[in-house]
């Protein structure tokens, strides 16, 4: 099938990249593997019929927090000289801890019981989560919305302190 | 579209034998490449168009055959031509010090930045490689890939002129890009959908007995959404007046500034690409795409394609017009346009439509 091999890539291309964002030693090389990781999620959400999530997973992650990101390292000073930005230190005692909560994970992904269910053809998502929202969690919503505000707010006043 | 070939292979015997995992391939190919090709002869036209313009705005002719030989064709035709030839066989150089992997992966990542965002876009009535349900969207979400390219080809130069023309770029197309959304939303508001066709769709029929139901003509707000939203797809391409990021005669060309031969005509593609999904978009949501003007009139297929490229055309024509015509912005003038008047001005808008639509319909 198609659509089998497919989603072998894209598993591929986020774990892949995912490994690369940890063991690459370049910074701007880790949050290049980012994009290339939220890119493989974003299809994952495509796999599971939630469309309006993926292009929300790339609209978020791709094209504001990863550039936050990327800002963030370019405005770092020094961090050009300095190539090697990130090496790994103590890797026996990481080694150890990561390979048992691997385990441990393994061992409860494989041991559950999986209820498994066909697919339900799903004519958009979008109208569905704009009800969800704007009538049985219209007061979480309306609520983040007002904290947002008020870190845009901080943000600004933070930024205009030098003034 | 992938789906359809795919049924129409299984009709043909000899092509059924193959796995199908190949003839998947080989459908997404088939697709992929017209599209390409339409890229690519975009980018042609539209630079001979844009120097044919640019001359006859500055009483200039521009570029033109000499001769018994005919250089460059009839009225130049072929110069563009020869442009790409030079450019494909032109030495391919990567400064020293630059960052190997990511300037050679920056104009890819750019291009198909813009490139997949054409599977989105419908040419006619049937011309649409897929209609999604969350099209418009999907379209904002895929043209935020090409930051992540122009950042990258300006931090892997190497040069401090490059890295700063990427950042002027980067901070200009994530500005406009709020504006852009909310003036698309009004749209979004009133159609009660995001699939490109049933936008499309909604702006059948005429209104008020003479103008055709287009968005742009629906109420005030859209009508002032439509300029919004075109002004912000112009600074989204940094094309004049908004090219702060590629100013090339005051701050040296920014972001591909070291880029020659094959990898700087690919982000010359992405940009003339980025210029046809702007005006594609506009016309799309706000004046009717494959919609004829006159309901009923010349409405088949064919004219689907006519109307839709003439509306794209002309709107690039505009964007051409807008380059000849006005001086550049200063930076702090483009940022105090995109956040203290088109922001304020567009979430009123919003508001407006919002009204409008609930006291009038």
């Amino acid at each position: 099938m198609g659509a089998d091999i497919i989603f072998w890539m894209v598993v591929a291309l986020t774990v892949g990249s995912a490994f690369l964002v940890v063991l690459s030693q370049n910074l701007i090389y880790s949050a290049i593997a980012l994009l290339f990781s939220f890119m493989g999620v974003a299809g994952l959400y495509i796999f599971m019929m939630a469309d309006f999530i993926a292009a929300t997973q790339i609209v978020i992650y791709v094209g504001g927090i990863l550039v936050l990101i990327i800002f963030g390292i370019m405005l770092t000073q020094r961090i050009r000289d300095v190539r090697i930005s990130h090496t790994s230190m103590q890797r026996g005692i990481g080694g150890v801890v990561v390979t048992l909560i691997f385990l441990g994970l393994f061992r409860m992904i494989t041991g559950s019981p999986w209820h498994f269910e066909a697919i339900p053809e799903v004519e958009g998502t979008v109208s569905g989560i704009g009800k969800l929202l704007m009538v049985e969690y219209l007061l979480p919503f309306e609520v983040t919305s007002v904290l947002l505000l008020a870190a845009l707010m901080g943000a600004a006043m933070l930024s205009r302190r030098g003034d | 579209m992938v789906d359809l070939l795919l049924q129409k292979f299984s009709e043909v015997s000899f092509l059924s034998g193959m796995p199908s995992a190949l003839l998947f391939v080989l459908a997404a190919t088939l697709i992929a490449l017209p599209l390409f090709m339409f890229v690519a002869v975009n980018a042609l036209v539209a630079v001979y168009a844009e120097r044919k313009i640019s001359a006859f705005m500055q009483d200039r002719l521009g570029p033109m055959g000499q001769g018994v030989g005919l250089h460059a064709g009839k009225w130049g035709l072929l110069q563009t031509v020869a442009d790409a030839i030079k450019l494909l066989i032109k030495e391919d150089i990567i400064p020293a010090l630059a960052d190997r992997k990511l300037f050679i992966l920056a104009p890819f990542i750019l291009f198909v930045g813009a490139f997949i965002v054409f599977v989105g876009i419908p040419f006619n009535q049937h011309i649409l490689v897929a209609d999604f349900n969350i099209g418009v969207f999907y379209i904002i979400a895929m043209s935020s890939i090409g930051v992540i390219g122009i950042i990258m080809a300006g931090y892997s130069s190497n040069n401090k002129w490059s890295l700063y023309g990427a950042m002027r770029s980067a901070a200009q197309i994530i500005s406009y890009e709020i504006p852009l959304a909310l003036s698309l939303i009004t749209v979004i508001m009133l159609v009660g959908s995001l699939k490109m066709q049933d936008i499309i769709i909604a702006q059948h029929g005429l209104i008020w007995g003479i103008l055709p139901n287009w968005f742009i003509f629906n109420n005030p707000f859209t009508f002032i959404a439509f300029f919004i939203f075109f002004i912000s797809g112009v600074a989204e391409v940094n094309r004049t007046p908004f090219d702060l990021p590629e100013a090339e005669s005051e701050l040296v060309a920014g972001f591909h500034t070291e880029y020659s031969g094959m990898r700087w005509a690919f982000f010359f593609l992405a940009e003339y690409a980025n210029m046809f999904i702007v005006a594609a978009m506009t016309s799309i949501i706000f004046l009717g795409g494959w919609q004829s003007p006159i309901p009923g009139f010349l409405n088949g297929p064919g004219w689907g394609l006519f109307w839709f490229f003439s509306k794209a055309g002309f709107l690039i024509f505009v964007m051409m017009w807008f380059r000849w015509t006005f001086p550049r912005l200063r930076t702090d003038q483009l940022m105090q346009m995109c956040w203290k008047y088109f922001l304020p001005f567009s979430l009123i808008n919003l508001l407006g439509v919002g009204l409008w639509d609930l006291w009038l319909n």
